[in-house]
């Protein structure tokens, strides 16, 4: 059974008492228990967080659902998110992310044996003159071939 | 004509970025000027100097202001940061190069328009964007330039960021505002706009990153020197991301009424060696897509851009060479509209899935003839059906894509392979 630490607790207070309207902490609350479970939420936590925010789980849920950046399965220790969109597509985006997957032995959103790596496309990202790109945990890499964003990877322990 | 740097003269100074830096360059000088002007003369100012949003609609700012109605309810500011327009980097870069910009044009805005607490709306992926505003958000806090009695003007404004989560239409100011609420980010029906009743059902202005920077310039200088740039229906300068296959992508502010050729064999030093231009999208992935004989004759302007059926948006310049093969690049965007339809209506839920889904068996190699008219029909019947305008933006590349280079499609469908590239999409993905 998840439970938020209690510095995760005095953070989603904190994001309640924030906002006028009380559903509006929901998204960040989402966002601090994410990082508490290593990148996904479950069941559990919605359940955890319902009781914690005095908030129905059905309206939890529903915005966890609906937003791309929480997880709804467990990712490697590194989230490798390639944009595939238009501009990175033009400058190679869609090979750099296949070769990625290649070298790293894993399909799209699984995570390596190691539990180091998720590797998945993603939509624009706003680095589109700096194509291509990709995202690990919440740093942006652009500019990137094939070999420059391995080579980054291989140096992430 | 050239790069004339309003916004951005100063953005390549790294301690800009600071509250110190800013100053040391007049940031904040207007202030306290600003803050002694009647709302009403700010207002009038802002519309004087012609101003548009720059977030892609290209509505008169300070025709906006004026829909606020006068019944003493708490007002709220909005500022759109959500920037998930395919192609569009500039906001992100103005958050990370100059916030205190933004955040004066939001002090000064805020009470021209008699708001007392605003939102700077940040998509989600933009954490380090989000860390370089907190830091002068933290800065204008502690040296009285938010809070109460800014300046010892007498006037309070509260200014927080809001992170969202990942979902494209968010960047549609009433989907925004749901998602600001804690909602399912799903646009609502206008009327009543959200000058009327927005943020918990209260008047909020929304306005994109680039049209509130614009406002301090716009009081500092004054409408007539803004008004000098442009052209009488699109004022001022505007930053444009060029992305794709130039020499040199990346952000540009030069005049509204910019030949787009100009822009982008000057300022992008052209295209790459031994390539020709193919086509260019001029406003961001929704708006439909210029042939290179087109774009000859395309200046970057509200009216220009309208004039050959397209638009100019939110400024991305998405630049195709002729190594692009056009049946795959729709397939690109067709997917991504796919994917970021709120599912809200019926025509963009189901038609964005099916332009997808079609789109998709052309590119497998498994198209029929009769799929390209398919395309048509099913991208006809989504325009103008919807709450939000995401079922036109996924339907409008379509027809330009297919109408403008009907043979690709053809030889795609008779040949299964892409004439451009002569692989198939499979062979060209893995």
């Amino acid at each position: 059974m998840f439970k938020l630490s209690e510095q995760g607790l005095a953070d989603v207070k904190k994001e309640l008492a924030r906002y006028e309207a009380r559903e509006s902490a929901i998204i960040p609350s989402l966002y601090i228990a994410q990082k508490e479970n290593k990148g996904f939420i479950t069941p559990d936590i919605i359940r955890h967080l319902s009781q914690v925010m005095d908030i129905p789980e059905a309206r939890i849920n529903e915005v966890f659902k609906f937003y791309t950046m929480f997880n709804q399965k467990p990712v490697g220790k590194y989230h490798v998110q390639v944009c595939t969109n238009i501009s990175c597509a033009l400058e190679g985006g869609r090979e750099m992310a296949s070769h990625i997957c290649h070298e790293l032995g894993v399909k799209y959103n699984e995570v390596t044996a190691d539990g180091r790596f998720t590797v998945s496309k993603v939509e624009c990202l706003g680095s589109c003159g700096t194509a291509p790109m990709m995202q690990v945990n919440d740093t942006y890499h652009e500019k990137l071939t094939p070999e420059t964003a391995m080579n980054l990877l291989r140096g992430m322990k | 004509m050239a790069e004339v740097k309003l916004l951005t003269e100063f953005y390549h100074l790294p301690e800009y970025q600071t509250l110190a830096g800013y100053k040391a360059k007049g940031g904040y000088a207007v202030l306290p000027t600003a803050l002694k002007m009647q709302p009403q003369a700010i207002i009038d100012e802002v519309k004087a100097s012609g101003l548009r949003g720059r977030g892609g609609a290209g509505f008169p700012t300070g025709m906006k202001w004026g829909f606020l109605p006068k019944n003493g309810e708490p007002r709220y500011l909005l500022c759109n940061a959500d920037e998930g327009e395919p192609g569009t980097f500039k906001d992100r870069m103005m958050m990370e190069r100059a916030p205190h910009q933004l955040i004066e044009g939001m002090i000064i805005s805020a009470f021209a328009v008699g708001s007392h607490k605003g939102y700077i709306y940040v998509r989600g992926e933009y954490v380090y964007p989000i860390e370089v505003l907190n830091k002068a958000i933290k800065e204008a806090y502690d040296a009285g330039l938010l809070g109460k009695n800014i300046l010892g003007s007498g006037f309070d404004f509260d200014l927080d960021v809001y992170r969202g989560a990942g979902a494209y239409i968010c960047g549609e100011e009433t989907g925004m505002i749901s998602s600001l609420e804690g909602l399912k980010g799903q646009p609502k029906l206008k009327p009543p706009f959200p000058a009327v009743q927005g943020y918990l059902r209260k008047p909020t202005i929304v306005n994109n990153v680039e049209t509130l920077a614009a406002v301090t310039y716009i009081i500092k200088d004054g409408a007539a020197a803004y008004r000098k740039h442009g052209t009488e229906k699109s004022a001022g300068t505007k930053l444009f991301s060029v992305s794709g296959n130039v020499m040199k992508p990346g952000n540009y502010e030069v005049p509204l009424g910019y030949p787009l050729m100009d822009l982008i064999m000057k300022e992008c030093g052209g295209m790459k060696p031994g390539r020709k231009l193919k086509a260019i999208i001029p406003g961001g992935s929704s708006a439909p897509i210029l042939t290179a004989e087109e774009c000859a004759k395309a200046n970057m302007d509200y009216e220009s851009l309208a004039g050959l059926g397209s638009m100019l948006g939110s400024g991305a310049v998405i630049v195709m060479d002729d190594s692009q093969c056009m049946v795959d690049m729709l397939g690109v965007l067709t997917h991504f509209y796919a994917h970021e339809s709120c599912g809200q209506c019926t025509p963009c839920r189901e038609g964005t899935g099916w332009l997808d889904k079609i789109l998709h068996s052309i590119l497998e190699g498994r198209g029929r003839l009769q799929d390209i008219d398919l395309l048509i029909k099913v991208a006809d019947n989504m325009k103008g059906k919807t709450i939000c305008a995401l079922s036109d933006a996924a339907a409008l590349p379509v027809l330009s894509f297919v109408n403008k280079f009907r043979d690709e499609f053809e030889f795609y469908v008779r040949e299964g392979r892409s004439k451009v590239k002569g692989t198939t999409y499979a062979e060209n993905n893995h």
